[in-house]
């Protein structure tokens, strides 16, 4: 009887965790198809580097004050909806400066954003390992990002730039190991909390990637 | 020094400090993983390193 109840346990919990990681690819490509077009979108009215910021940085307090609110229920997905397309829009041009300058460029980073994100998250869920682990050195990890973002732009070193952006590819990508981890093993049971996570995750992997190519690229 | 830059700055030092207490409380949580947990974690790293390598010999 008791072995009944654990196998029953046990069938449920992975029922649920394929339902919370199919629930959650299914809505990141949704806001990532999304995000593109308002990145196009951004892109076609030629936005000037100020309203980018803005609409980035609506998009930020979005994710960070009205999310965590949200995201228990179904009010959630708008805002999640709010928050990518916002952030996608404040890409525009960026992406037409790089598009100016090769577009090429544009087009390696979004495969190699693709493959990066597509390949860790496989190894994570074929592994099933517990990257609980990581957290601690990924969240110091970001302020030390953040900080070093700070202090270069007085600084203005390319090098430290291009440092920045190699690290920030490099905690991203652990935080998408962290992130399906957490999926698997029920540090995370919300698929809107995680669909953000791995967006942003996703962007900055991109706009990094984007980055590096063009001040290491041939043009 | 423009406004851009300004609010860049501002931007990060809010995000600095939203970010600082789930560091904090992560740090204090976390389980310290032991040397195989770590490699589970390097080799991965290390394939991305040399993927963007061969991304950068493409542009």
């Amino acid at each position: 009887m008791q072995m009944n109840t654990a196998v029953t346990r046990s069938s449920e919990s992975i029922l649920q965790t394929n339902k919370l990681i199919r629930n959650t690819y299914m809505l990141l490509s949704m806001t990532l198809v999304f995000s593109g077009v308002l990145a196009y979108l951004g892109m076609a009215l030629n936005m000037s580097y100020g309203m980018a910021l803005g609409a980035t940085l609506v998009g930020i307090g979005l994710l960070w004050f009205a999310l965590p609110r949200t995201q228990n229920s179904a009010a959630g997905i708008p805002v999640l909806f709010a928050v990518t397309g916002l952030l996608g829009l404040g890409l525009g041009p960026t992406l037409n400066h790089y598009m100016s300058v090769n577009p090429n460029i544009v087009m390696v980073a979004l495969g190699g954003t693709g493959v990066i994100f597509l390949g860790l998250s496989a190894y994570a869920l074929a592994t099933r390992k517990d990257f609980s682990f990581m957290g601690g050195f990924i969240f110091v990890g970001m302020l030390v990002a953040i900080g070093a973002m700070l202090l270069n732009l007085f600084l203005g070193i390319p090098v430290l730039s291009l440092a920045i952006s190699g690290a920030v590819i490099m905690i991203m990508s652990g935080y998408i190991l962290f992130q399906t981890s957490a999926m698997i093993h029920g540090g995370e049971t919300n698929y809107i909390a995680a669909t953000a996570g791995l967006f942003i995750s996703i962007l900055n992997i991109f706009t990094s990637l984007l980055h590096i190519l063009g001040f290491l690229g041939d043009d | 020094m423009d406004w851009l830059k300004i609010a860049s700055a501002a931007a990060l030092v809010a995000m600095f400090f939203l970010i600082l207490p789930s560091a904090r409380r992560m740090v204090k949580n976390s389980s310290r993983g032991s040397i195989s947990d770590w490699m589970a974690f390097v080799v991965p790293m290390a394939v991305v390193v040399l993927f963007i390598i061969v991304l950068i010999s493409l542009v």
